[in-house]
């Protein structure tokens, strides 16, 4: 007996809200990436706390390739930050429109 | 209370205290050390809720090397000026609206389902060893699939990070 399931669920909604704050408000690039870190977090979250409820391992499973996401997001996403940079001196997303990236 | 949900309250405590301080930072490197506490506390929290390999995997792979890749970005970018303000007007409202929507249809979902929401979590272990037998039996395909999205991830980020000559004279 730990907690009832609906308050995981609580945390898990209270961590992809962040997210998405961080996501939609701040204006630096890197930020955004870091929102969408922690709304898979939270994801990953859920689907822990689902695998406990209904004791299968699935869930469980569905949390590596959650964590295998993440990584390939980050990966492709800091380096299009980096060649962002490269190109305009700035990781403003909005000075950023309009500007066509070679390459 | 047992003394699982303590734990599982203090360390809801912490991952909601750390990733809201990560998220109102100025400096990125802050951010970015506030958001490996929120990760070791989630780690904390796959070990509690029975998970003991997930939680190895996120101090290994969240709090260890994605953190780490965010801290070489922000100390190879330089930033001139600050973000000022730090929640502009023009973006809060958007963002107000979504939250809205995200709090109404998730308290509908909770208070509408009482019976699967209700249900107190059991405590329980999944091993390594059955764990990865699972995964290796039953998602063998999807871990295939998963490796290639590495790959493809790799050179993607290789492809974009290559430093091109800027070209200084137009060809004659």
């Amino acid at each position: 007996m730990i907690v009832p399931y609906s308050h995981v669920i609580v945390l898990s909604g209270i961590l992809f809200l962040m997210g998405m704050f961080c996501t939609v408000v701040r204006r630096n690039l890197i930020m955004v990436l870091l929102g969408l870190e922690i709304m898979l977090n939270a994801a990953a979250v859920a689907f822990v706390g689902a695998s406990l409820r209904w004791q299968l391992m699935d869930g469980q499973a569905l949390v590596i390739f959650i964590i295998a996401v993440a990584a390939t997001e980050v990966s492709v996403g800091l380096a299009m930050v980096v060649a962002a940079y490269r190109q305009t001196g700035s990781v403003d997303p909005a000075l950023l429109e309009g500007k066509e990236t070679s390459g | 209370m047992t003394v699982q949900g303590i734990l599982f309250y203090l360390l809801a405590t912490v991952i909601v205290l750390s990733t809201g301080m990560a998220i109102t930072r100025r400096n990125l490197a802050h951010a970015v050390v506030y958001l490996v506490i929120s990760f070791f506390g989630s780690a904390l929290l796959f070990y509690l809720l029975g998970a003991p390999l997930l939680a190895a995997l996120e101090v290994i792979i969240y709090a260890g090397a994605i953190m780490i890749l965010f801290l070489f970005v922000v100390m190879m970018i330089r930033l001139e000026k600050p973000e000022t303000p730090l929640f502009p007007t023009r973006q809060m409202i958007p963002a107000l609206v979504s939250a809205a929507v995200f709090v109404v249809t998730g308290a509908l979902l909770l208070t509408t389902s009482v019976p699967a929401q209700e249900a107190w979590l059991e405590s329980a272990v999944a091993t390594p060893s059955a764990f990865g037998r699972f995964l290796f039996t039953k998602y063998w395909l999807a871990i295939e699939i998963a490796s290639l999205l590495l790959l493809v991830a790799l050179m993607g980020a290789l492809h974009i990070g290559k430093e091109r000559p800027q070209p200084k004279e137009p060809a004659p």
